[in-house]
């Protein structure tokens, strides 16, 4: 069991980090719906589902992965939702909230009227122990995503049954969004009670519109209609129960044999649907339904501890030596998009940087006046220094190595060498931890502009290996300050420059989440954080 | 006897024991820790672990202690049929080896009785026939059968049998029909395997002068090779069973993945993705133990079939050289 203990700010700001790592299996989340001749929707009929890969735990708070993701997010509600055309919060079973001035409380009037499955009520007392637990039990060992959305709780007081007030130690903007996440949807008392592991079987009892009626790890996850639901999110497609009788999630881990199993019929929808595979998907009049995931694009995190790359002149040039448009176009096809920004598109609080286009020449100027001269070989040299590096990636996205490949050509051509390092994801981690890389490639999925700070504050996960700058760590800091959309947009927009002045971030392409859909899926949607959502979702062949 | 088989009991838990701590060793020599890849989020993001975290997850797992105490916890334990808890999924390692087991029982159990028939089949056929021209083309069969990979047969019989013609079902582990695709996958390098060896084996025992003995005699080609020569030809073949435990072991790693099925074989590779120490562990240590079990049913036979093999192990030096 993890201790009960008050973690102290720093500690608080390292776990932030941890949501970084959310996303990257987090797919973006545009509504994907289509057959808009379908006609009226109608209820009935069990969705089949092919994941990739098993969930890690049937429990929402220490769901990491978007396959694992996929299934919770059906069983539990939360407090708010987010609109994925807008990125607002809404209400779900919050019907209102207020924040105090500096960002440190927030208090949640809930819905009257809401249930769990189990029967007992969802009251102010359900989203302390909801809380508590993550904070108590499961700790950021267990709930990493859960515990940094909750990094500086001190605690939450039952004002009323149905108003709980949410307090931190400091200023935590982030967290109404949060509040948003599956991670933080509310679970009976029957389930917090629980230790972690127990929470991993299951059992979890949430309020949603589905309930778990089979729970095989590694093999498959059945949930069923939950009868009498009327609690839905604003941002849903329609109020009253979810029109599905079920989900029946199966784990396929080969991605032929889930575009096969689609296009004959024994799957209605798969995630990871490849590129390749959407001619066949399609010939059978099925879709490919795609959003691109908010948060941080794919990019290069050059390490300034160390080699050329400490040279801020060397990362500044790097910027606009990529032709971006080309990696999209050659490598990934029409359902990606190319990097604008240090923020992905869809993230609230995005800004487009015009310095992130393509402009060889922009480049070769930048290396020649910081000295960098061409060598015979091309590559250029200062001080009998040659200007290379290497990239520490991973496969964790299949077209991250033909995407390297073809930036590593770029590159040559302004005459900087980067090679390439793949390595198996446990000694990627191990090798960031240690700070043993010259630059790193990843991205990082969250719906919320806080993931700037996660990803590059000096005290957040800083894999830059940076010192302080003054500029940037006040905009990281002061993001979290206010609730204002307006000024909070300022805040991310000047950190968004900063990042990208200060070369802590190349952007390259931004991470697309594709799933294939047969004809008789309508309406199959994702929420703003790029997970699907199939409260909307009917079939056309009941 | 006694001695014998108290000797080859011994060896067994001598093997069990050097399984689990070469496997011990490994798992700790490897470049990162377990602990990392969990807090990661699961989704292999390469992104933030919080140190924090992760020794808050190395104290719960005993992970923290120096090597030899955690050896000595997790040894102890194992012997007690306790392996631990998964670290990626909170499973007990034993409830997710248990939960596995049956699935791959049923799929390699299928698998070899198809291998041993159509493997064994073909040896037989292959040197009864007379017709030369038969006989190459049935011998050729088995190196093709080792040659070719085994997920590209799974998806040609899923392209077939699944997508084209809806036979079978693509993907699970429930029924007797979503069972055949993966056992024909996995048999035909299985069976290769048999037909190889009996076929060899088979031909050798041809040559030997009996045979011809036996045809002056004036027994027939058939009653020659069901009596006399097939009997002699199956202990070879009898004592690769090991080796056969082997290919349909690695075989399932494959075909669990191709065919969606949650077997040991599956919950090998994710577990060594993931670099889940317990679970990777026990299933070393249960892999183990069926060749332990299978190599000691066949040295309890063996004795049975030729007893000069018991005098050679245990008397060795008594032996009269010039016997």
């Amino acid at each position: 069991m993890i201790d009960r203990h008050q973690r102290t700010p720093a500690v608080s700001a390292a776990i932030g980090l941890v949501a970084l790592t959310t996303a990257l299996t987090a797919c973006g989340g545009a509504a994907g719906s289509a057959g808009a001749d379908a006609g009226p929707a109608q209820p009935g009929g069990t969705l089949n589902y092919g994941l990739s890969t098993a969930p890690t735990c049937s429990d929402p708070a220490q769901a990491g992965t978007n396959q694992t993701i996929y299934v919770t997010r059906a069983v539990v509600d939360s407090l708010t939702d987010q609109d994925p055309d807008t990125g607002e919060i809404v209400p779900w079973l919050a019907e209102k909230w207020e924040t105090d001035a500096d960002a440190t409380s927030f208090t949640f009037t809930l819905k009257d009227g809401v249930s769990f499955s189990d029967g007992t009520p969802v009251t102010a007392q359900s989203v302390k122990n909801n809380f508590d637990a993550i904070v108590g039990t499961l700790g950021a060992a267990k709930a990493p995503l859960a515990a940094s959305y909750l990094a500086g709780y001190v605690g939450t007081t039952v004002v009323d049954p149905r108003t709980a007030q949410v307090t931190f130690s400091s200023p935590n903007a982030q967290f109404l969004q949060a509040s948003a996440t599956s991670q933080l949807g509310l679970q009976a008392d029957a389930t917090t009670s629980l230790s972690a592991e127990e929470r991993c079987q299951g059992g979890n009892i949430g309020s949603g519109p589905f309930t778990y009626t089979d729970y095989q790890q590694d093999r498959s996850v059945s949930v069923a209609r939950r009868a009498g639901y009327s609690w839905g999110s604003r941002a849903f497609g329609h109020t009253g129960e979810a029109y599905l009788d079920g989900i029946e999630f199966t784990v396929v881990p080969e991605s032929g044999v889930r575009t096969g199993s689609l296009s004959s019929g024994q799957l209605d929808a798969v995630s990871d649907a490849l590129p390749q595979d959407a001619p066949t998907i399609e010939a059978t009049g099925g879709r490919v339904l795609t959003t691109s995931n908010p948060g941080t694009p794919f990019g290069i995190a050059p390490n300034v501890s160390r080699g050329v790359l400490a040279d801020p002149d060397v990362r500044r040039a790097l910027v606009p030596a990529i032709d971006r448009q080309q990696l999209v176009d050659t490598v990934l096809g029409p359902n990606f998009l190319p990097a604008t920004s240090t923020l992905a598109s869809r993230t609230p609080g995005y800004v487009s940087l015009p310095d992130v286009t393509f402009d060889a020449d922009a480049a070769r100027t930048v290396l020649d006046r910081a000295g960098w001269v061409p060598a015979a070989d091309g590559i250029r040299e200062k001080d009998g220094q040659r200007l290379s590096f290497s990239i520490l990636f991973s496969a964790v996205f299949a077209g991250n190595q033909a995407i390297l490949e073809l930036l590593q050509q770029q590159l040559r051509d302004v005459g900087v060498d980067a090679r390439l390092e793949l390595t198996s994801v446990p000694e990627s981690i191990a090798r960031q931890n240690a700070g043993d890389f010259d630059a790193t490639y990843y991205n990082s999925t969250r719906a919320d502009g806080d993931i700037l700070r996660t990803s590059f504050a000096a005290d957040g996960r800083n894999l830059n290996q940076r010192g302080p700058i003054a500029d940037l760590d006040a905009s990281l800091t002061d993001q979290l300050r206010t609730t204002d959309t307006t000024q909070r947009g300022e805040y991310l927009a000047n950190a968004q420059q900063q990042v990208l002045d200060n070369g802590l971030w190349i952007p390259t392409v931004e991470l697309s989440q594709a799933v294939g859909a047969s004809s008789a899926v309508q309406d199959q949607r994702f929420d703003a954080s790029a997970r699907l959502q199939f409260f909307d979702t009917w079939l056309s062949r009941s | 006897m006694l001695r014998y088989l108290g000797l080859r009991v011994l060896q067994a838990i001598g093997v069990l024991w050097a399984a689990f701590t070469i496997s011990f060793v490994v798992l700790f020599l490897l470049p990162s820790d377990p602990v990392s890849i969990a807090v990661d989020s699961g989704g292999g993001s390469g992104t933030p672990v919080d140190a924090a975290a992760v020794a808050e997850l190395q104290a719960r797992y005993g992970l923290d202690k120096p090597v030899l105490e955690q050896y000595w916890t997790s040894l102890t334990s194992a012997i007690r049929g306790d392996f631990g808890t998964s670290i990626s999924t909170g499973q007990p390692v034993t409830t997710a080896i248990l939960g596995a087991v049956p699935s791959t029982l049923a799929l390699a159990g299928l698998a070899l009785m198809l291998a041993v028939g159509v493997g064994g089949g073909l040896a037989f056929l292959a040197t009864y026939t007379r017709a030369r021209w038969l006989r190459t083309a049935l011998l050729s069969l088995p190196p093709l059968g080792v040659a070719v990979p085994t997920f590209w047969v799974g998806l040609l019989l899923l392209q077939v049998f699944s997508f084209g013609l809806p036979i079978f079902p693509a993907f699970g582990d429930r029924g007797f029909g979503s069972l055949v695709l993966p056992a024909i996958t996995l048999a035909v390098p299985t069976g290769a395997v048999i037909a190889q060896v009996l076929a060899t084996s088979l031909t050798t025992t041809w040559r030997q002068p009996f045979t011809t003995a036996a045809e002056a005699k004036g027994a027939s080609r058939w009653r020659i090779q069901t009596r006399h020569v097939l009997r002699l030809a199956s202990v070879p073949a009898f004592t690769i069973a090991g080796v056969l435990v082997g290919e349909l072991l690695a075989g399932s790693v494959v075909v669990e993945t191709v065919f969606s099925r949650a077997g040991v074989g599956r919950l090998t590779q994710t577990s060594v993705l993931a670099q889940g120490i317990p679970v990777v562990q026990g299933i070393v240590v249960l892999t183990s133990l069926v060749f332990v079990v299978v190599t000691l049913a066949v040295d309890i036979v063996y004795p049975l079939i030729d007893p000069r093999i018991v005098q050679r192990t245990t008397r060795p030096t008594k032996e009269p050289a010039h016997v």
